[in-house]
């Protein structure tokens, strides 16, 4: 039982970061239809910017947790965004409206790109950064076992919803989450309708790299290393949570992050931590057969 | 489009100067994080390094590289545009047809013959080329399945695990020769490459790279975790090498040898030399195989299924058989592939199976022209011999093909060596 609490926290914190991860993939695949290979690495990117940036801090003798937290989210934020803007004017936008193969292939020579990149800037040895938050809560104890709350845990949790809030908000009530539903749904005709399609795309892909780089921020916190291979295996998980919770759909992500990371969590402690990555592959092969719409997502009517 | 390029001649030096600076900014932005500063463990802290001449060098030529780009960039847009209209005029004729791309893949073959001849006492010449081979013979079975089907597999090194695995496990539990195991182990690829292809062709493109890529990760894991039929970690070792009709590559004992039975001196050099013409002649018999296949309605529909697949049903195409062969029969040759593998190295483990290995052969179809069976033959004998040439090359190597496929598929989407002609033209016009 107390295994059991522990894990649905354990999971849900993992999910959470899941769900930062997949709402780019989701959005991504919203508009332009195409699945972003390199999203993972750029979670990646952004965790190494964040080791960087809190190793910076402690150089200039800033300690206080609540301030350098927040100075290293704007900077892995700022410097995140750059790189989903590159990544999509580089191997995306010329390859626009061309077979579907084509971006698919590129995406996946960014990805390895970006990998190799940080592999040699930055070095291929796990990188443990001093603990930033530690502690937690205990929050009782059955026969000799103790579930715990990490503070690490608290702020990811809450982090994540209020990111999900705001970003509910962005795309539901401001001009620009209408211009981005509204390419979604017609391309050629938002441009008519004089909207900065190009822009809209970009923008896209910023928030969708935004997001991703608070969520290499908090596994940075929350498990304090990082290596350059991290961004493959969370990409192909999040992408899992995306197509479980029907891609295209934003709180359909946020929902197959959290079963996808309470699925793992559940796997890892009950039936065996080896084959946890197995599982993941397995839902999404499943899924994909039975309802490759996902749970939230709307069927795909192909025209010719 | 003309007055598009007209447009962009007309740009001033002083706007081409706004362009590479708005560039070269972003680069700084980009590079900060990554090139100028780093982070180096130091006695089990991590310490902020500074690499800003690094990262100045890095802005600089992104703005000197823009400036040429843009600028080569216009004239050659006006040139193409001049170009396309002279071929317009003349015919098509593209470079995939011509005599001389026939004549270098005979040039070619005729190298591959008389390498290890002219080499026999060079094991390090041979060895590569072996190492090529290998390569060769995985892009053109991973060839059917991406250039020839359309279908993007970013598993396929799971079909080789399967293939060098099966012949490890056949040879070092039951004691199975090589020619044992060889179509066994082939068998059970195609068998794999079904199993995966079952439950995805429902799927489009993208979700199927997707599940091909967790599919291979899930063979791994498995071969990680399930000790006693992989050993593990560990892998197999000690894996029994291929011989000649029976005839062993060994010193002389009792049995006959293959030094012995040809009354030749033995020496090492006889079984590398035998191992490269093993491979040479399982890489051609592929080609030969899948040139075949291209000409019967099977390869035809493949191609057509890559075009358009809502068409070749609406003509009564199976889809589902289509890909199914597609898939089985890429495997199957992806599993020949392995069991040499297996064989040569005599030693095999998860390691060699990783997504990375993956990855390198899709960049070998990929670069080589989907479709084209000597651009893959160019992109692996490029791909190895890359990190051959020292060790900054090797460091090199991943990130330069990665940049590489970005860059193909920006440029010219085919391939360098492009071949994605229709088999049947409609002989009334061009395109109209």
């Amino acid at each position: 039982m107390a295994l059991a609490l522990q894990q649905l926290i354990n999971g849900l914190t993992l999910g959470a970061v899941y769900g930062l991860i997949a709402i780019g993939y989701t959005m991504v695949y919203g508009i332009i239809g195409m699945i972003n290979f390199a999203h993972g690495d750029i979670y990646m990117v952004s965790a190494f910017i964040a080791v960087t940036a809190f190793t910076l801090l402690a150089t200039f003798g800033i300690s206080s947790i609540p301030l350098s937290l927040l100075l290293v989210l704007l900077v892995a934020v700022l410097f995140t965004s750059v790189y989903g803007w590159t990544v999509e004017r580089i191997a995306y936008r010329p390859l626009r409206g061309s077979s579907r193969l084509a971006p698919l292939i590129s995406a996946i020579g960014m990805s390895i790109f970006l990998q190799n990149m940080v592999q040699l800037t930055q070095g291929a040895r796990v990188k443990p950064i001093a603990p930033v938050l530690v502690g937690g809560i205990d929050l009782l104890t059955i026969d000799g076992f103790t579930v715990r709350l990490a503070y690490s845990q608290i702020l990811i949790v809450f982090v994540t919803v209020a990111l999900m809030a705001g970003f509910t908000w962005l795309i539901t009530r401001t001009s620009f989450g209408r211009q981005q539903r509204s390419c979604e749904q017609d391309r050629t005709m938002t441009a008519l309708l004089g909207i900065n399609v190009d822009r809209t795309i970009s923008l896209t892909f910023m928030l969708g790299a935004a997001l991703a780089a608070v969520a290499g921020v908090m596994v940075t916190v929350y498990y304090g290393v990082v290596d350059f291979y991290i961004g493959f295996v969370a990409g192909i998980k999040a992408f899992t949570a995306a197509v479980l919770g029907g891609i295209g759909s934003l709180p359909g992500a946020m929902l197959g992050g959290l079963l996808i990371g309470l699925i793992e969590a559940f796997w890892a402690a009950y039936l065996s931590a080896e084959y946890k990555d197995v599982a993941t592959f397995s839902i999404l092969i499943l899924v994909l057969m039975f309802r490759p719409s996902g749970l939230l997502g709307r069927p795909e009517v192909e025209k010719v | 489009m003309t007055t598009l390029v007209l447009a962009h001649q007309g740009i001033s030096p002083a706007e081409r100067l706004k362009d590479a600076a708005a560039v070269s900014f972003v680069a700084l932005l980009l590079g900060i994080p990554m090139i100028g500063l780093t982070t180096v463990d130091q006695g089990g802290a991590l310490r902020i390094a500074t690499r800003w001449p690094m990262l100045f060098a890095f802005v600089a030529a992104c703005f000197a590289g823009r400036l040429l780009l843009r600028y080569g960039l216009d004239h050659w847009r006006l040139r193409k545009l001049a170009r396309e209209q002279a071929v317009a005029a003349a015919g098509a004729r593209s470079l995939a047809t011509s005599p001389l791309l026939t004549w270098i893949g005979w040039g070619a073959l005729g190298v591959s013959l008389v390498l290890p001849i002219v080499f026999s006492d060079n094991r390090y010449v041979v060895d590569t080329a072996t190492t090529v081979l290998i390569y060769v013979m995985l892009g053109w079975g991973l060839n059917v399945v991406v250039g020839l089907a359309g279908l993007l597999d970013l598993g396929y090194v799971a079909f080789y695990a399967v293939g060098a695995y099966t012949y490890g496990v056949l040879a070092t539990q039951l004691g199975w020769t090589f020619w044992q195991a060889l179509p066994v182990a082939g068998l059970m690829a195609a068998t794999f490459g079904v199993i995966l292809g079952w439950p995805t062709l429902r799927l489009r493109g993208d979700y199927l790279a997707i599940v091909t890529l967790g599919f291979g990760e899930i063979i791994r894991v498995i071969l990680v975790n399930w000790t006693e039929l992989s050993g593990g970690p560990n892998g197999i070792s000690s894996i029994p090498r291929p011989s000649f009709f029976g005839l062993p590559f060994k010193p002389p004992g009792d049995d006959p040898t293959f030094a012995s039975f040809f009354g030749l001196e033995y020496s090492p050099n006889q079984r590398i030399i035998f191992l490269y013409y093993l491979i040479l002649a399982l890489a051609l018999l592929t080609n030969l195989f899948v040139s075949r296949m291209r000409k019967l309605p099977i390869g035809r529909a493949w191609e057509a299924m890559r075009e358009d697949e809502i068409a070749c049903k609406a003509m009564g195409i199976n889809a589902r058989n289509v890909k199914l062969s597609a898939f089985a029969i890429g495997a199957m040759l992806g599993g020949f592939a392995g069991v040499f593998f297996a064989a040569r190295q005599g030693f095999i483990s998860p390691e060699s199976f990783t997504f990375n290995e993956s990855a390198i052969i899709l960049a070998i179809v990929v670069l080589g022209g989907m479709g084209s069976q000597l651009g893959v033959v160019l992109a692996s004998l490029v791909l190895v011999l890359l990190p051959e040439l020292g060790r900054d090359f090797a460091e090199y190597r991943m990130l330069i093909f990665g940049a590489a496929m970005i860059l193909i598929m920006v440029w010219k989407p085919g391939g360098i060596l492009s071949h994605r002609e229709p088999t049947l033209r409609y002989l009334g016009g061009g395109k109209q």
